[in-house]
This record gives C-alpha cells, structure tokens and sequence, in this order.
C-alpha cells in the first residue's frame, strides 16, 4: 500500500474508515472465487448489453468495454454535501463567466484576465458575440472532474464544459452493482441516481424557446454510430424518451428545424447536441462537414431553437482559463471556492516556465486544449529522453501548455486479477443548470487507474470505472 | 418516428429473414448434393443454391470454383459477399445498434449476442454436421429475433416497419427456393416425376418446414403443381407469397390508419395480394413457373421500392 496515498478505504494502513465498514467486512466475508465470478458475470453483462466505447486510430477497437470494478467507492453524505455545494458554486461561475465574455466581457475590463487568453483561444467563438442564450444557460450539462489528496480537501482537476460524457457508465454501473451483489445494497444506504434521466430532460425542458408548446420537442444529436461515445447517446435518448438524430435526420426551413420523420417534417425545440461546435453547421462553422445541419445557426439566432450546451462553451474548460477560476469565481459571485484547484503554472507566463523546466520530473505538464489524457508529460513517471523531448514542445509554444503538481491522488481497494489491490480514482460528477434550477444527482462517475502507480484514469489510457455511492449514515 | 429509425428497423429485420433463407438454401441444398444424382455424377445442387440466392454470377466473377466447401463458404463467410450470411447478420446488428433505442432490450440483445456468437462459426466446418449447426444455429438466431420482437414490441410503426422486412425479405426468398427446381436440372437420364424428381420438390418444401403442411393440405403424393400451389396461393401457409402478402396488406394499412393517409405502397400491396388472390396454379403453370416467379420478385422489389419512398426517405 502507498504510504503517501490517502486511501479512500483504509485511510492509514491499519485502519478501516467508518463509511467503508460494511463493505470491509462484505469483503472478507466473501470467497475471492466468488467475488471473481460475479466479476466476470458483469464483463459479460456489459459485453451483452452492448456497453461499448470507441478507441481513436486503433484497428478492430471499434467496441471496447470500459473494465468495470466491482468494488465501489463511497462517499458520506457530509462529504457529498460539502461537495455539491462546491460543484454548484462552480458551474454558477462558468455560467456568469460565459454570459460576460459573450456579452460585455467585464472581467476582461477589470484586467483580470488576459483578453489574449481569450481572443487567442481556438475553443473562444466570435460567432457567438452577442447572441441571446435560451433561459441564460450556456452549460446545462456539466462534468467536473474532482479528486481527493486526504480526508477533507478535494480539487477540481477540470471543468468540462463542451459535451462531457461518461454519464451513462455511472447510470449502468449502479444498475451492474444492484444486480450482481444485492446482498451489498442491503446493507446500506445507498442514494439513488436513477433519477439522472428526469433531472436532465426537466433541464433541457426549462431551456426551451419560448415558441415552444408546453411539450418542447427535444432531440438528442449524435455523430452517429461510429462515434466513441455512441452507446451513451444512445442510451440517454432512450431514457429520456427522445428522438437520437443525426444532422441528416435533420433539415432547416425558414429558420426553424425539423426532423425528416415517417409522417412528413416534425418541428424540433431543443437539441441536446452531443456533436462538437465545428461540426454544427457547415454554414457557419466547418464547411465540409457533414455532421451537422445547414442553417442550425440562423434557426438558433432566430430564437426557435436550443442548444445545449451552448455554442462556444469550450472557452471555460480551457485549461489556461481553468488557471484562473478562483479568480473567475470571485469576480462574479464575490464568494470563497468551496473546492480549491489545483495550484497551476502557466506556461506563458516566463517564470512559470523557468520553474517548470527545471522542475520537469515533480510536475504534470498538460496541453491547454488535450483532453482524454493525450499530449501530456507525468514527470514522476517519466526518462530522461522523453523529459527531453517534451521541453523542446515547451519551450516551442510555451503558450499551449500548463502544469501542476503530482498530485498525491487518493486510492481505492480495487479488484485484479491478483486480488485486491489500491489504485488511484477521481470523480466525475454531472452537474444540471436548468433556467430553472440546479440539480445534480448524489455521486457521478468513479474512474480508475487499473495500472499499478498510473495516475491516469482517463479510458482511452486504460482506466476503468466504479460505482460511486453516497451512503447515508 | 425518423425515417432513418424506420428505414434501420426495416433492413435490419430484412438482413435476418435474409440470412435465415440463404440458411435454407444451403440445407436444401447439401441435401440434395447427399443424393447420388446420375451415373455420369453430373450434379448442380451447390450452383443452383447460388442462384437461388441470387449470387452465382458474383461467385463466377470471383474465380471461385463451384465446390461444396467453396458454396458453403461464400454463402456462409464470406467477406467479400455481401449477401453472406456472416454479412447479413452484420449489416443487421449494425442497423440494429443505429437504432438501439426503438427496439426493446430482448430483441437488441438477440440480434447483438448473435452477432457475438457468430465468431464461435468463423472457420468452415463443412462437414455435414458442422453445416448442419451451423444451419441451425441461423434459423434459431432468426427465431430469437422475431420472438422477441414478436413477444416484447409495441404494436406501433416501429413494429409495423419491422414487420413489412420481414415479409417483404420471405416474398423473395420463397420465390426464389422455389425457383431453385428450376435451375436444378433433371439428368436427362432421369424422367420427370421420377424418384430424383420427387426428391428435389420434397426436399424444397422441407427446406421452408413445408413437408408436413403438405400431406395435411393435400393428402397427396408430392406433385409439383401443389408444391407450388401451397407455396405461392396458400394462404394459410406462412410462408407463401400469398401469406406474405396478406401480411404486407395488412402492416401497410396499420401504417396508413396510423398516419391517416394512404400511398402508393399500399396500393401496390392491395393489387399483388389480389391477384395472388384470384390466381390459380394451372395458369401459373401455363405461362411458365419460372417466368412467374420471375415477375413476382421483380414486382415484390417495386414494392420495396415504393415503402421506401413512401416513408423511408
């Protein structure tokens, strides 16, 4: 066991953490060939299920399942408490900063950012200068990544503002666990988070425009198929009753879309868009992109319909702007962060670079704009040729960089093949900002670095999932 | 519902029935391969189970020489195929999983856990036990597709749509086992209504689970104009073009009730069953047996065709 690792469990080598009891004892009371078999019995159930994820740029890998752990991580629901109402503070602010660098850009008058971090950003859209947001909320759908150092500071490691995904793995893993080890969820007080479904379609229903009926008419966009994160989309529709499109499922008439249904065209409201920006519509952003639908912009502007997330909310989970959410935070809400971020050095700004280039091996070097763990540099986990290799990128274009310390990331008793062992995790929680309301659901998704020392979790590196339990009591 | 869902919905149910017939024609044909034929030993059971499923012409262009195993490979595996069964159940699961959400768990996990199993066939065994499990596994895969659809579907379009692959998919493969007698030629050693003859039209009926029905319609011995008459105008045999197109009237009505307007596909519906209807075996049999047949796929492709048009588009 890692001395210098906070486990979520254990806590300190010869302890057992008061939350984790029940399932300690569960797992000496149960026979290793047992909790093995029921283990193989959830790979096949998501095998069956169709429970599947896509690998970029790998042969054959089309369907890959996300390894499922069978031991669950949990959270008291103090801890939880004090959590979401972090999460909540935090989305508020993203919002409020959204509507400002859209509109009247006042933090970039207060001289709190750097207008270039901005204007410079691939992630930033002119377009979207002045356009009105249905209900004022630019991210209904929210995933922040958190993690734990020890029992009571928890960082938000990123804010995904875009498309955040992973939300169904959190939804089936509940469902895998209550399946195969219902003796465990009768022992305790597990909250729900099945009702993620309805919190999100009242969500989408809160931002529909206003020349919506009282039933809003709700699509969930997909690239399609082949897209990593199809079985997702195709499990949300599903839940929530609505229809899984595709742009050429979709047409655009006199600033109003519609689907190309059986019974001739049918008017759509809100577009739960799991499609990226560049992709939306060829006459506004990509031209040879076929994703999307023509003149979805000039129906947006026109007001009949919604988008969620909104256009151009990459800009908030930029990783260069990330470095400033305290500030962010305060500026518009004059309020303390309930979850600290994680102490940043930004590239460009040259000591920062100084220090980080001397300090290669204590740090996590990121690209601003990378995500799923690609393009970045562990330091502790890295030679010296390729400590080398990566200063040059840095040094090139200092800009898109930023870096952080190794966190000493909180591990969770997780089962492999030698039995059961400590590995790193963070939490994913989906945050809901309605016009109406916030709502978020008790938990969200555990990720886990199944490799032994790996600090990344991220699945397209080989990381897995865990049920994620907020107990009472 | 999206035309893109229906237009899946009705492939994918097309893509089954499709692999589950060419799985008949491989039965009926390694039957009749298992009969000596003549003495010259002149056989061409395993060219007409090509033609019957509408692919000798791709197998000669690929250079493949007209063999048991290379039959029962292309039809089965084959990649290059697209008619292969391997790539039917495929192209299947692929609509399926475009459309996951309009079908219940039970038929997803039908169609997926057979796309899954299909590995465990990968390597011909063309022995005749191997081709025989696999023969069956196709027909039950098939079952398990159309019991869960059939037990756990809403009966609204997404069913309907289904069901009019279905029938439209079994209309072709029917006519086109049938007409497989006529690209199995008689040695002409051998005399028509002879034993080998016999064999043939019986080992037609049992490759469509016909045997039975027959002695129970007919009480007679097998002669083909009943083969015929039970498998193109019967209509309480569920597989004969008339069936087919009875259901076809039928789903196609429930759509237009649905939608509350009519269109060509149902017209077309109504005018087939109709004359499937009024029709009799001895004029069937007048203008040539394999010319109805013939004319029959092709209007049954119009009809098709037209559904497409009409809401799949």
């Amino acid at each position: 066991m890692g001395a210098n690792f906070f486990d979520e469990m254990l806590g300190s080598p010869d302890g057992c953490r008061v939350p984790y009891l029940g399932l300690r004892k569960w797992l000496d009371e149960t026979p290793p060939e047992l909790i093995e078999q029921r283990r193989l019995d959830a790979e096949l159930l998501f095998r069956r299920i169709g429970i599947t994820f896509a690998v970029y740029g790998q042969e054959q890998a089309e369907e890959r399942i996300i390894p499922f752990d069978i031991v669950p991580r949990i959270l008291t629901s103090e801890e939880w408490a004090r959590l979401a109402r972090g999460l909540e503070q935090r989305v508020r602010a993203i919002n409020a900063f959204l509507r400002d660098i859209y509109g009247p850009q006042d933090i970039l008058k207060a001289g709190i950012l750097p207008p270039e971090l901005v204007f410079a950003n691939p992630a930033f859209r002119p377009e979207m200068m002045g356009r009105k947001v249905p209900g004022n909320v630019y991210v209904p759908i929210a995933g922040i990544d958190v993690v734990r150092v020890d029992p009571d500071t928890f960082y938000v490691l990123e804010d995904n503002a875009r498309t955040p995904s992973g939300v169904s793995y959190m939804l089936e893993n509940r469902e895998v666990m209550m399946l195969l080890f219902p003796e465990l969820f009768s022992r305790h007080h597990i909250r729900p988070v099945d009702n993620y479904p309805e919190e999100l379609l009242a969500t989408l229903q809160s931002i529909a425009p206003p020349t919506a009926g009282s039933e809003p008419t709700i699509v969930l966009l997909t690239p399609g198929q082949f897209n990593s994160a199809y079985y997702e989309h195709s499990f949300l529709a599903d839940k929530l009753g609505i229809e899984l499109v595709e742009g050429r499922d979709l047409v655009v008439r006199d600033d109003v879309v519609y689907m190309r249904t059986t019974e001739g065209l049918q008017r759509i409201d809100v577009i739960y868009r799991r499609v990226d920006d560049d992709f939306l519509d060829p006459l506004t952003f990509r031209p040879d992109s076929a994703l999307g639908v023509a003149g979805l912009m000039s129906a947006y502007d026109a007001g009949n319909v919604s988008l969620a997330n909104a256009v151009g909310t990459g800009i908030a989970d930029d990783k260069a702007i990330y470095s400033y959410m305290p500030e962010i935070l305060s500026f518009y809400l004059g309020e303390e962060p309930v979850l600290k971020n994680v102490p940043t050095w930004r590239c460009r700004e040259p000591e920062a670079l100084t220090y980080v280039l001397e300090h290669l091996e204590e740090l996590v070097v990121k690209e601003v704009h990378g995500s799923g763990g690609y393009g970045m540099l562990v330091g502790p986990a890295s030679d010296k040729a390729m400590r080398e290799a990566f200063a040059a990128k840095l040094k090139a274009e200092p800009d898109n960089f930023i870096a952080q310390p190794t966190l000493a990331l909180s591990t969770c008793p997780t089962w492999v093949d030698s039995g059961l062992v400590p590995r790193h995790v963070d939490l994913r929680p989906f945050v809901l900002s309605g016009a109406d309301r916030v709502r978020i659901v008790p938990g969200g998704l555990t990720r886990v670095a199944l490799k032994e020392g790996s600090l990344v979790v991220n699945s397209s590196q080989g990381g897995g999932t865990k049920d994620t339990w907020v107990i009472d009591g | 519902m999206l035309s893109r869902t229906a237009d899946n919905l009705f492939w994918m149910s097309r893509y089954v029935e499709r692999a589950e017939n060419i799985a008949r024609v491989l039965h009926a044909a390694s039957r009749m391969a298992s009969v000596p034929g003549t003495s010259d030993g002149i056989t061409n059971e395993w060219e007409s189970a090509l033609a019957a499923s509408a692919c000798l012409d791709a197998f000669v262009a690929s250079g493949r020489e007209v063999n048991a195993e290379n039959v029962f490979e292309y039809l089965a595996f084959a990649e290059d195929n697209p008619a292969s069964i391997r790539r039917c159940l495929e192209i299947a699961r692929s609509n399926a999983r475009a459309v996951r959400t309009a079908l219940t768990y039970d038929t997803w996990e039908a169609i997926n856990g057979a796309w899954i199993d299909m590995d465990r066939f990968r390597s011909a065994d063309v022995s005749p036990s191997g081709l025989n499990r696999f023969i069956s596994w196709v027909k039950e895969v098939s079952l398990r597709v159309d019991g869960s659809a059939y037990r756990t579907m809403l009966r609204n379009d997404a069913y309907w749509f289904s069901r009019l692959g279905v029938y439209i998919e079994r209309a072709d493969n029917t006519a086109r086992i049938l007409d497989v007698k006529y690209h199995v030629l008689l040695p002409e050693t051998e005399p028509v209504g002879g034993g080998l003859d016999y064999f043939h039209w019986s080992t037609i009926l049992r490759s469509v689970s016909a045997l039975t029905a027959y002695h129970w319609v007919y009480r007679d011995s097998i002669k083909p104009w009943l083969v015929a008459d039970l498998l193109i105008l019967r209509e309480e045999m569920p597989r004969s073009l008339a069936s087919c197109y009875a259901n076809l009237a039928t789903f196609l009505d429930e759509l237009a009730r649905t939608y509350g307007r009519q269109g060509e596909s149902q017209r077309q519906a109504r005018r087939l069953h109709a004359r499937l209807r009024n029709a009799r075996t001895e004029e069937i049999f007048q203008g040539g047996l394999h010319e109805f047949l013939q004319s029959f796929i092709a209007e049954n492709n119009r009809l098709g065709t037209a559904i497409t048009e009409q809401y799949l588009v």
